[in-house]
């Protein structure tokens, strides 16, 4: 068996927050996803709070992380709210049709 | 808890959040009550920072998570002004688009308080909260015109860029974390080794995720489809209000618990600068609408501010402030003069609509042709001044690079802003606009061009309110 130390802990929330980060640029087709990727992202900060936090014997990670649980709540929430306003003004979320501001 | 009157503006602030919430609840029709209320709230709240907090020397409070200096309580003062003015004159074009709400003045008001706990933060959960705070009353704000496609589509993409970035700026608080064990910016700055590669990685991260708040090239992306999209008047509050927050922030960064790794990130704020400078003048020759010119623009004054902060000296801190104060002066006026283009309850906002404007509207094209040629630089008005105590600062701390790049940019900028002046003046004219405009328009114009046009005579004034902020 080998143990499971902070090292672990740590390339698992950067391989977490890498799959947020490109799941964000590569997605071509529904904004849901950009979302989901968004939660992906602020769940590996949480792991790497979490794992410094017993690490360190330090509570202040640990509370960080109540406070980002929380404020990404509100933020699913105000995202999804956009969604369904944007939805009903275009009639699709496909990403590739967001388009009508360029230039 | 002795000092608990240092934060009397933030509580003051959140409880008539509150009492606004429930009054636009249970009074009908009470958007005007409540749009004048705000007024007098942020009116309110700057003279209570005036009173408690401006001659502080440097208090933290509430276990050192909360600093109180000079440089918090005067941006402070300077958000809750720009704030008012944004408010003052938002109604008329509100009410022409049929969005004249009581939630407009109250998510204002809610993203300035997250701006205030931001400004004096000093620790990264409360930075965090304020940050949050801020961000989720302004997604709501660029979707304010929620049956327009333009606005929600604004809001969508502000939403998922800003989201990403405070995701990324968390990472880097996370690492910074991790690595010198505490939260508080005093403890980190004296925990710095700089040979530790996990660190600088996270100082990029969160550079990167400020650099997306300010609209720094090359996170600029989001600001032009943003700035195009919202109604105007958000527009006018993005332009303005969080700039000034998201520069104290980067100040408070990188000259607290970054300061003695000054060689690992003025690079990258070089960088930033030079390419915001460089990528706003030539991107905004092309444009056609005048909301989308002043987002290049306004990325463009972003990366001269910068400059006066990658300098990592007191001096060149003082002149970003500076120049970030006329910039907002400057911006007022110019959608001012935006929101005076109106015929019967329909904005224009394409450079098209500018043509022959002087004929039929001799001052107000004035004043457009003062507030064009200050953006531009051009001496003796206000902006020329702006950009001479930046490359001042930047000479003395011998960047020459940086001061030869900023003035080649300011040459190329000015083509953009004389182009504007050349069609309001030389072009065929077109039919007048409404000349109804309310009280607040016509004195934000004035008050705005007349500081411009006067500020050579007394530019002590601000030189000395700002001289005070001794943040290294």
């Amino acid at each position: 068996m080998i143990d499971v130390g902070l090292g672990h802990y740590l390339t698992l929330g950067a391989v977490i927050f890498s799959i947020g980060v490109i799941g964000i640029f590569l997605n071509r087709k529904n904004i849901i996803v950009i979302l989901m990727s968004i939660e992906l992202i602020l769940l590996a900060v949480n792991i790497n709070l979490v794992s410094f936090s017993i690490y360190l014997g330090d509570l202040s990670g640990q509370v960080f992380t109540l406070f980002i649980l929380t404020v990404a709540a509100a933020e699913a929430a105000i995202g999804l709210a956009i969604i369904v306003v944007y939805y009903r003004n275009a009639g699709t979320i496909r990403v590739e049709e967001i388009d009508k501001l360029k230039g | 808890m002795s000092n608990i009157e240092l934060v009397f503006p933030e509580i003051f602030i959140s409880l008539s959040i509150m009492f606004l919430l429930i009054l636009g609840v249970f009074k009908k029709n009470s958007s005007k009550i409540i749009q004048n209320l705000s007024l007098l709230i942020l009116l309110i709240t700057a003279v209570i920072t005036f009173n408690e907090t401006l001659s502080v020397k440097q208090i933290t409070l509430f276990n050192e998570s909360v600093i109180i200096d000079y440089l918090s309580s005067f941006m402070k003062i300077v958000t809750l002004l720009a704030a008012f003015v944004v408010l003052l004159i938002s109604p008329n074009y509100l009410r022409a688009f049929k969005i004249f709400k009581i939630e407009y003045p109250i998510l204002i008001l809610s993203s300035v308080l997250g701006m205030m706990i931001m400004i004096s933060s000093n620790d990264l959960i409360v930075f965090y909260m304020g940050l949050e705070l801020q961000s989720l009353a302004l997604y709501v704000l660029a979707t304010f015109d929620r049956d327009k496609l333009k606005s929600s589509e604004a809001g969508l993409k502000y939403f998922v860029l800003s989201a990403l970035s405070s995701g990324l700026l968390l990472y880097g608080c996370s690492l910074i974390y991790g690595f010198t064990g505490s939260t508080n910016f005093d403890v980190i700055a004296n925990q710095f080794n700089a040979n530790e590669y996990a660190i600088t990685f996270g100082i990029v991260f969160i550079l990167v995720g400020l650099a997306f708040k300010i609209s720094a090239v090359p996170f600029h992306m989001w600001a032009p489809d943003v700035y195009e999209g919202s109604p105007t008047s958000v527009t006018l509050f993005f332009t303005i209000v969080p700039k000034i927050a998201a520069l104290t922030v980067f100040i408070r960064f990188l000259f607290v618990p970054f300061l003695n790794l000054i060689e690992q990130w003025q690079m990258i704020l070089v960088f930033l600068s030079i390419a915001s400078m460089l990528f706003g003048a030539i991107a905004a020759i092309g444009q056609k609408n005048l909301k989308r010119l002043i987002a290049y623009s306004s990325i463009s004054h972003v990366g001269y501010a910068l400059a006066g902060l990658a300098t990592g000296s007191n001096d060149g801190v003082q002149s970003s402030i500076i120049y970030i104060i006329i910039y907002i002066i400057m911006n007022l006026g110019f959608f001012s003069c935006l929101l005076m283009m109106k015929r019967n309850n329909v904005y224009y906002e394409q450079i098209d609509d500018l043509s022959g404007l002087s004929k039929n509207h001799p001052m107000l094209s004035l004043s457009l042709l003062i507030i064009l040629f200050s953006l531009a630089g051009i001496p003796p008005l206000a902006g020329f001044f702006a950009k001479f105590y930046i490359f001042k600062s930047v000479i003395e701390q011998s960047m020459y690079f940086l001061a030869i790049v900023g003035l080649l940019a300011t040459v190329v900028a000015a083509f953009y802003y004389l182009r504007i002046i050349k069609i309001m003046y030389f072009d065929k004219e077109k039919e007048s606009y409404d000349k109804d405009h309310s009280l607040g328009l016509k004195f934000s114009l004035t008050f705005s061009t007349l500081i411009i046009l006067l500020y050579f005579i007394f530019p002590s004034q601000l030189v000395d309110a700002v001289s005070n902020i001794n943040i290294i």
